[in-house]
């Protein structure tokens, strides 16, 4: 009988099958509850009745007859209302303007930070960090200040005599992709540097001595070589944005409607929590795929140990 | 001259990011010294704002009470994802691994209103079940905690990664069991990206809005949920002065830390030069 | 080629009981057998070389006597005892990594140490322990040193000094040498043999060098997927190989396949298209047989003029062992030259001549028109 492999077979056969099982059991045991097991009973709400917040049960037992009731309302509803069907499409469109900018802004920004001078890396990185660790809420709050009708912007831009009214920026548009923008751009910013950081220069400096213009090189070697820091960024921009909330919700406005605020709006304030869960439940299967595709990525990148 | 250009190109572009990453940083800063009450027009300077926001019971209470989340939440995220780590980086095959990882890495990138909502629906049928528990800091605490391990995981398992397998190995043939390899090989190996973690998770916690709203019950108001409901009603003189003492904060600790290991980077590059030009045997 | 003198505790009187019996060992992974039916004996103070290309599966058999890989089957049997089942910790047995894997988070004192307090010995002789460790390998002064403030060759010898505090009954070395530049390699091989020996510890080494091999090794394994193909002394292994892929993995061969035209039990010749080869010994095979004839390059002799027939080994080799042609390439190594030559029918054969005076007499050059001898006592026949 073929016996287990290495080291795990030795961790078990000495702490008994306790210490392994232990490692892995604990915050898989703490996963499953708290975050698989809410997902299946946020599927079942979203096709249970509700009534004064009391859940009606799926499954009836009456006369010897088992009916099983699945209230697929709410997801009719949200198939034919134009309000969610054009908050999700909304939704995806703003995220997918976030990434792009995002990917526009970062990109240079991480390519020439990679090529600084060695001992000025460490401190660049922090002077980017930094915001990231003072309160994200705070920062976007910050915008409201600056984009408001009387904010700070508009205000020294009259005083300057640039502007005779107050230019509308808040609310906007304008101001969510902003928002958005500026809150992303750290995630986008590390995985490219990352990446760019550990590329070999010699494959450029081959490229050039076999005829290439640095253009050139850079379109054909770097950019590839750094395809899997864009597709890293791109999904940790994404994929969180589509359902964003406080940053829609402080800086956008009417014309914005996001999926996040319609969740909110749903579970607080309609107290509906049937329909809340429904509409996160389509939110989840809009975004399952790229989730995937940045499991994937992880998986991948991860790989296991060097021995 | 070519070089030159690109190097002006180079700094530009830097330049102009890193204003933007900071500009509402030092408006945040510059305005919580504003004597007008009305946040955007300039009154002179004053630190009326700080008075009042000593007397600003709400804020403070919440504060209080985002710090002992933020605590319990890093240290379980610590606990949890180095375990995690431990599993994802040590086992190479164990049945539900790809489930196991994907669980682990999702709430890195899954929108907080859903992982909120779903978290505070299982909890409220437990509660109907079970009579317990409550919504308040334990709930706030176990969504923190889901979001942070996930982060704590990415820290630790890189750092994991990077250390290889011989050293654990080595310990091994010299006498160690299992747990102690851990506590006297592998530990004091990763500390330094545990502490970070810690730090990380407990940034994390301080600052979040969504999770807190959801999990949070009666009496168990956060400080982020203090801020955020007042600046959905405008702007706020007391949010800046917020901002400024955890910009002051933090600014301070990130840069304290960042020279100690720069420093420490340095030396222990500057041994290992001197070893080697001392060199053969 | 081999420099290593037999140590006075080496036991190699038949009928004493294995040091270290491995038994039928075998390795799988899925359809791949990494090590295929391994069967070794070592005796108890020898140093033990498994030498082969990487993939061979040396190292795979090297962490299964350490215990870090279990055996898809077969017993490792050390003095009468079944180490199988026991878990590295367990095991009276300790390795140099290839690595070192010094732990850097603690000094050279502790790193020695550190095996030492896991059997929680008294201090006092747990202090005297690592001090006689680190005068061995003459690192007193750096005890307090941390790893990365050591140099490569310096982090070596602490390793080897971690591996020897406990007085393990069996010493494991992977690839000792290989992160040294050649000139540490060659003052460490031999270095490395010397403290060895003064410990008296029973070792096996695994080495892809077969230099490194015959230097330090008193025996040798060749391995090749997953199997062993010869086991011996250096001299044993490099004179008489058995089979084609002993003779040119150790040093160079040069090899020429042919028929036993003659069979006889103190001569074979044996005819291949070069030349007709006289075999000064008996071989078993039978008239008729395919075998390939090796040669080592330092036993051929490569001239201007034929060889006089008074200058051969025997009268019976005249006509033998000569063969003709032109030098295609030589080269010049300082202490001996390298010459091929192409035969007529399009063979090339490699010889070397160390530069003494003796073969000096006419200059040899490219373009060269030559002869190359040599004696029948200096032919392996394979049959492999």
């Amino acid at each position: 009988m073929p016996l287990p492999l290495t080291l795990p077979a030795l961790y078990d056969r000495l702490t008994g099958p306790w210490g392994r099982k232990a490692v892995i059991g604990v915050p898989l045991v703490f996963l499953l509850v708290f975050f698989l097991l809410p997902f299946l009973v946020v599927m079942k709400i979203s096709v249970s009745e509700m009534e004064n917040v009391v859940f009606k049960d799926l499954v009836l037992w009456s006369d010897g007859v088992l009916q099983l009731k699945i209230k697929l309302g709410n997801y009719l509803f949200i198939g034919e209302d134009e309000l969610y069907l054009s908050a999700y499409l909304s939704s995806i469109k703003f995220a997918a303007i976030t990434t792009v900018l995002c990917l526009l802004i970062a990109y240079p920004f991480a390519y020439f930070m990679a090529r600084s001078p060695a001992d000025k890396r460490p401190a660049l990185l922090m002077l980017v960090m930094l915001p990231f660790w003072t309160s994200f809420l705070l920062r976007v709050y910050a915008w409201k200040m600056l984009l408001a009708d009387n904010g700070v912007f508009n205000n020294m831009a009259m005083l300057a005599g640039l502007l005779d009214e107050p230019l509308k920026m808040m609310n906007t548009p304008f101001s969510l992709v902003l928002g958005m923008v500026y809150t992303y751009l750290p995630f986008m910013i590390l995985p490219l540097y990352a990446n760019l950081v550990k590329m070999d220069l010699r494959l450029l400096e081959a490229a050039l001595d076999l005829g290439a213009t640095p253009w050139q090189a850079f379109w054909r070697v770097t950019v590839p070589l750094s395809k899997s820091g864009i597709i890293a960024g791109a999904l940790l921009v994404f994929i969180p944005c589509v359902g964003e909330f406080v940053i829609p919700e402080l800086l956008g406005g009417p014309q914005t409607l996001m999926i996040g605020r319609v969740l909110w709006d749903e579970f607080f304030s309609n107290n509906d929590w049937p329909m809340a869960a429904s509409v996160a439940v389509v939110m989840v299967l809009l975004i399952i795929v790229p989730i995937a595709f940045f499991n994937k990525y992880q998986a991948e990148n991860s790989g296991g140990v060097r021995a | 001259m070519k070089v030159n250009a690109g190097r002006l190109t180079s700094l530009g572009w830097m330049g102009s990011v890193f204003f933007f990453l900071y500009l509402p940083i030092f408006a945040l800063v510059i305005l919580s010294f504003n004597a007008s009450p009305m946040v955007t027009s300039w009154g002179g300077w004053s630190l009326r704002w700080y008075e009042a926001l000593a007397n600003d019971a709400e804020i403070i209470s919440g504060f209080a009470l985002s710090l002992k989340i933020a605590f319990f939440t890093a240290c379980a995220s610590v606990v949890l994802g180095t375990l995690a780590a431990l599993a994802l980086t040590r086992f190479k095959r164990f049945p539900g691994r790809t489930l196991f990882a994907g669980m682990v890495n999702s709430p890195l990138v899954m929108p907080e209103v859903i992982i909120g909502l779903s978290l505070l629906l299982m909890l409220v049928s437990v509660q109907r079940a079970l009579g317990f528990p409550e919504r308040g800091m334990m709930t706030i605490w176990l969504g923190h905690t889901l979001l942070g391990m996930a982060y704590a995981t990415v820290v630790v398992q890189s750092r994991l990664q990077e250390m290889t397998q011989s050293l654990e190995e080595a310990a091994q043939d010299l006498g160690c069991r299992p747990w102690q390899v851990f506590f006297l090989v592998t530990l004091p190996l990763i500390s330094q990206a545990i502490a970070s973690a810690w730090l990380l998770t407990f940034t994390l916690s301080l600052d979040d809005v969504v999770l807190s709203a959801f999990l949070s019950g009666p009496g168990s108001t956060t400080m982020p949920i203090t801020i955020f409901s007042r600046a959905r009603l405008g702007l706020s003189p007391s949010v800046n002065t917020v901002a400024t003492l955890t910009v002051l904060v933090v600014g301070i600790g990130v840069v304290v830390a960042s020279l100690l290991i720069a420093r420490r980077e340095r030396r222990r590059a500057q041994e290992m030069s001197d070893a080697y030009k001392a060199g053969g045997m | 080629m081999s420099t290593v003198k037999p140590p006075d505790k080496l036991q190699t009187g038949e009928g004493s009981p294995p040091f270290l019996q491995i038994k039928r060992i075998i390795k799988q992974y899925d359809d791949v057998f990494a090590v295929d039916d391994v069967s070794l004996s070592i005796q108890k103070g020898e140093i033990f070389a498994l030498l082969g290309s990487s993939g061979c599966g040396k190292s795979t058999l090297l962490r299964m006597l350490a215990g870090f890989e279990l055996p898809t089957s077969g017993q490792i049997v050390l003095e009468g005892q079944d180490i199988v089942g026991l878990a590295p910790y367990e095991r009276p047995i300790n390795m140099m990594f290839q690595s070192y894997a010094l732990f850097p988070h603690l000094s050279v004192w502790d790193n020695v140490a550190f095996g030492l307090r896991r059997d929680h010995l008294p201090k006092a002789e747990i202090e005297e322990r690592v001090a006689r460790m680190l005068d061995l390998v003459q690192l007193k002064a750096y005890a307090k040193r941390k790893p990365h403030q050591l140099s490569g060759g310096q982090q070596q010898r602490v390793a080897l000094a971690r591996s020897l505090a406990k007085r393990p009954r069996l010493l494991l070395l992977d690839e000792p040498l290989g992160a040294l530049d050649k000139k540490l390699r060659e003052r460490t091989q031999l270095e490395l043999v010397d403290i060895i020996e003064q410990v008296g510890v029973t070792c096996v080494m695994v080495t892809h060098d077969q230099e490194e091999a015959m230097t330090m090794a008193t025996r040798i394994g060749v391995m090749s997927e997953g199997k062993i193909l010869q086991v011996g002394k250096p001299a044993e292994i490099y004179e008489t190989p058995n089979c084609r892929f002993v003779a040119d993995f150790i040093g160079s061969v040069n090899s020429f396949r042919g028929t036993i035209e003659v069979d006889e039990p103190d001569h074979v010749v044996v005819v291949s298209p070069e030349c007709r080869h006289f075999i000064s010994h008996g071989i078993t095979g039978t008239l008729g047989m395919t075998v390939h004839v090796a040669v080592r390059p330092e036993k051929m002799t490569v001239q201007l003029t034929p060889p006089r027939d008074d200058e051969r080994e025997s009268p019976d080799q005249i006509g033998f062992n000569v063969v003709q042609g032109v030098i295609e390439d030589l080269a010049y190594l300082g202490s001996l030259t390298t010459y091929h030559v192409r035969l007529d029918g399009g063979t090339v054969v490699k010889v070397t001549h160390t530069n003494s005076a003796r073969h000096t007499q006419a200059p040899l050059t490219w373009g060269s028109p030559v002869y190359v001898w040599w004696c029948g006592s200096d032919v392996v026949v394979l049959t492999q």
